[in-house]
């Protein structure tokens, strides 16, 4: 077992789940976590072979390789797939029960992939499995939405293989080595297509702008729990994949820059706020990729540290919601409002959360985007600073009072709804005081991270960036309380907005519902001409062999031996000529 | 599937049904007061720029030109209404109707 990906316990015990009864299933989807947890625990103390690889193709791969980056990852989807179990204990789908684990397990495992050729057998797992995330809600929307996501996924893997082909085709053992490709790129070991491939693979995962419509698009239908799983796995492994690959690469800046963005204005005026949760993902993604994009250690830190937090207040935002959607069936702001007064424990978690994704000082993201945006100022990228800080105002705006806002306060729509279920309050009491433990605590965080650059937590809580960070959101928090009193902030409306998943929804099937309208008709005038070129034939024909026709007419017996008897004739001259 | 609402029956009894509870949030007195209590933190965030020359903590602000009076405040405020205005002005360009993919 030593050999084992950590990860694949999951897999292999969740693909195994539906073999067992309900209740076993349930106790499976929590004890499989921590069984994995402990083998990766027994692989970092024990003695791992090194490598852990084996040959294909004249290509080593290494299916183990521990390191200090992907033991971040590694630790916190750990954790978030013990918490989401615990937040999904209800659930009795062994659909869903099945694709989690084996979805969690695949991420897990690619993160601890060595090579690129692993890294894509488990990142293809991972799409595969987690489509039956969206499916399992059972409606239309999620039919057609879970067969784009897959679409659109699958093609990631296809791009990334592509990509491992050439890197391969360029030769050398090592060449399958999933290490810092940019850094591979620039010293001339790598060819530009295929690490551009691998990028734009990536891309799409980590949801790039304009690659990035299919997470607004499926995770708002996938299920209550679905969306919980999904929103910790495919994107952070992304990021990690970028952290490793792509770290240092200038480009990232800008994209990460721009990540952070334009998700804000559409969050503003979404109505579904699972949707708006899917875009305020998007925008912290772009903390991420530009921390990626400086490449040193603090800022690679700040985006390990960012990763792990931004998984548990995003896990925590989308169970809230997640808990408001099971009780009173609809996740619309326009259909909700005053739910502090029925739900208040699921209330106070969600707070929480927000609090933890604004940065709010003693909460979790205020003590990771700080390196990101400590880096950016170190490396002077002072207008990528500002375009981080405005991201920071639209976090507040979307996931910080919107969320919270229209959910729980605002007026009061009337629904009077049970709690959320204990086990979704357990689950969200947890990852509630994790959010706030790393805001207090965060030096156990600090140590993990991949470079030991010694942040003291106190550099973190100095205070001039405490005060400096108290008067923005104490300002931002003024501008929402006018634009409310002033009856300029625009109300929640039942309505969708356009995003880039227009083009292939839209004009995209109508396109070719129109190129297949011409051929048909291309088809349609080509059969017309051939029947009217061959018409005077077919009439000939029929005049000749058609019923009354010269050779299909009665002839008698008299004439039929003239006939013989001139052929006869004709061949006797012909055989003399 | 788990999408389901269970009926508003199945919840836990109140000890009062909630048509007739009066929540802390419920009387516009209170309302007043969160608000108010915004306008003190604006104020105090802003009050406590002016002692650093007591302090010393502008130093730690970087980069340098957000060490500026009132920097992050003003910023905080500009960028919400600009971003809240500008995504207002979107709508009209991309709100549709729930209906318009037709699925």
């Amino acid at each position: 077992m030593s050999s084992w990906p950590p990860g694949l316990l999951m897999i292999i015990g969740g693909l195994l789940l539906p073999c067992l009864p309900k209740s076993g299933r349930r106790w499976g989807t929590v004890l499989l976590p921590l069984a994995s947890g402990l083998h990766l625990l027994w692989l970092v103390w024990g003695e791992l072979p090194d490598p852990t690889g084996l040959q294909l193709f004249n290509q080593e791969l290494t299916l183990v390789r521990i390191d200090r980056l992907s033991l971040v990852w590694g630790t916190i989807f750990h954790i978030a797939a013990l918490l989401t179990a615990i937040y999904s204990w209800h659930v009795k789908d062994a659909t869903q029960q099945s694709a989690a684990q084996a979805y969690a397990g695949a991420a897990i495992a690619a993160v601890f992939a060595g090579d690129l050729l692993t890294l894509f057998v488990f990142w293809e797992l991972t799409a595969v499995t987690s489509v039956f995330l969206i499916w399992a809600a059972r409606t239309d929307r999620s039919f057609h939405a879970g067969l784009r996501y897959l679409i659109i996924q699958i093609g990631s893997g296809v791009l990334l293989l592509a990509g491992i082909a050439m890197l391969a085709g360029e030769g050398g053992s090592s060449a399958l080595v999933f290490d810092n490709l940019w850094d591979r790129f620039q010293g001339g070991t790598a060819g530009f297509c295929p690490v551009m491939l691998i990028l734009v693979a990536f891309g799409i995962k980590a949801a790039f702008p304009l690659l990035h419509n299919w997470l607004q698009d499926a995770y708002p239908e996938a299920t209550v729990t679905g969306t919980v799983w999904l929103s910790a796995f495919t994107t952070k492994l992304a990021i990690y994949a970028l952290a490793r690959g792509f770290a240092g690469a200038d480009c990232l800046v800008w994209i990460g820059a721009a990540m952070t963005v334009f998700p804000i204005f559409f969050a503003v005026i979404e109505n579904d706020l699972r949707r708006v949760l899917a875009y305020s993902l998007n925008n912290q993604l772009g903390f991420m990729v530009v921390g990626i994009g400086i490449g040193t250690e603090m800022a690679l830190n700040g985006t390990a540290a960012h990763a792990f937090a931004h998984i548990l207040y995003k896990a925590l935002l989308f169970m809230s919601i997640g808990a408001v959607l099971y009780r009173t069936g609809t996740a619309k702001a326009s259909e909700l409002g005053g739910l502090y007064k029925s739900m208040p424990w699921t209330c106070g978690f969600c707070i929480v959360g927000a609090a933890s994704i604004s940065a709010v000082p003693l909460f979790s993201g205020f003590v990771t985007k700080s390196l990101i945006l400590e880096a950016a100022v170190d490396n002077h990228y002072s207008l990528i600073y500002l375009i981080m800080l405005f991201a920071s105002v639209g976090v507040l705006e979307h996931s910080g009072i919107k969320i919270p806002y229209f959910a729980f306060f605002g007026r009061d729509q009337g629904h009077r709804v049970s709690e959320a279920p204990r086990n979704m309050l357990i689950a969200m009491g947890i990852t509630a005081a994790m959010c706030i433990g790393i805001g207090i605590f965060p030096e156990p965080l600090y140590r993990l991270l991949p470079f030991e650059t010694g942040i003291a937590p106190y550099e973190t809580y100095r205070a001039g960036h405490l005060i400096s960070q108290l008067q923005l959101l104490a300002f931002a928090a003024l501008a929402f309380t006018v634009l409310i009193r002033t009856g300029i902030y625009p109300p929640e409306l039942r309505a969708l907005n356009l995003d880039t998943d227009w083009f292939y929804r839209k004009p995209l099937p109508a396109g070719i519902r129109a190129c297949w309208r011409t051929l048909e008709q291309w088809r349609s005038d080509a059969v017309t001409g051939i029947h009217r070129l061959a018409d005077p034939l077919r009439k000939g024909a029929h005049h000749l062999l058609g019923p009354g026709g010269l050779l299909a007419r009665t002839w008698s017996t008299a004439e039929m031996v003239l006939w013989v008897a001139i052929l006869l004739g004709i061949s006797l001259v012909v055989y003399y000529l | 599937m788990d999408k389901q609402a269970p009926p508003q029956s199945s919840g836990q009894p109140s000890e009062q049904p909630p048509e007739q509870r009066r929540y802390w949030l419920d009387a516009p007195r209170n309302v007043d007061r969160v608000v108010k209590g915004v306008y003190v933190l604006c104020a105090l965030a802003t009050a406590i720029e002016l002692l650093d020359g007591w302090l010393g903590f502008k130093h730690q602000i970087h980069p340098e030109f957000a060490q500026t009076f009132g920097f992050y405040g003003v910023f905080g405020f500009v960028c919400y209404v600009g971003a809240v205005l500008a995504g207002k002005s979107l709508r009209r360009l991309l709100m549709r109707p729930e209906d318009y993919y037709d699925e």
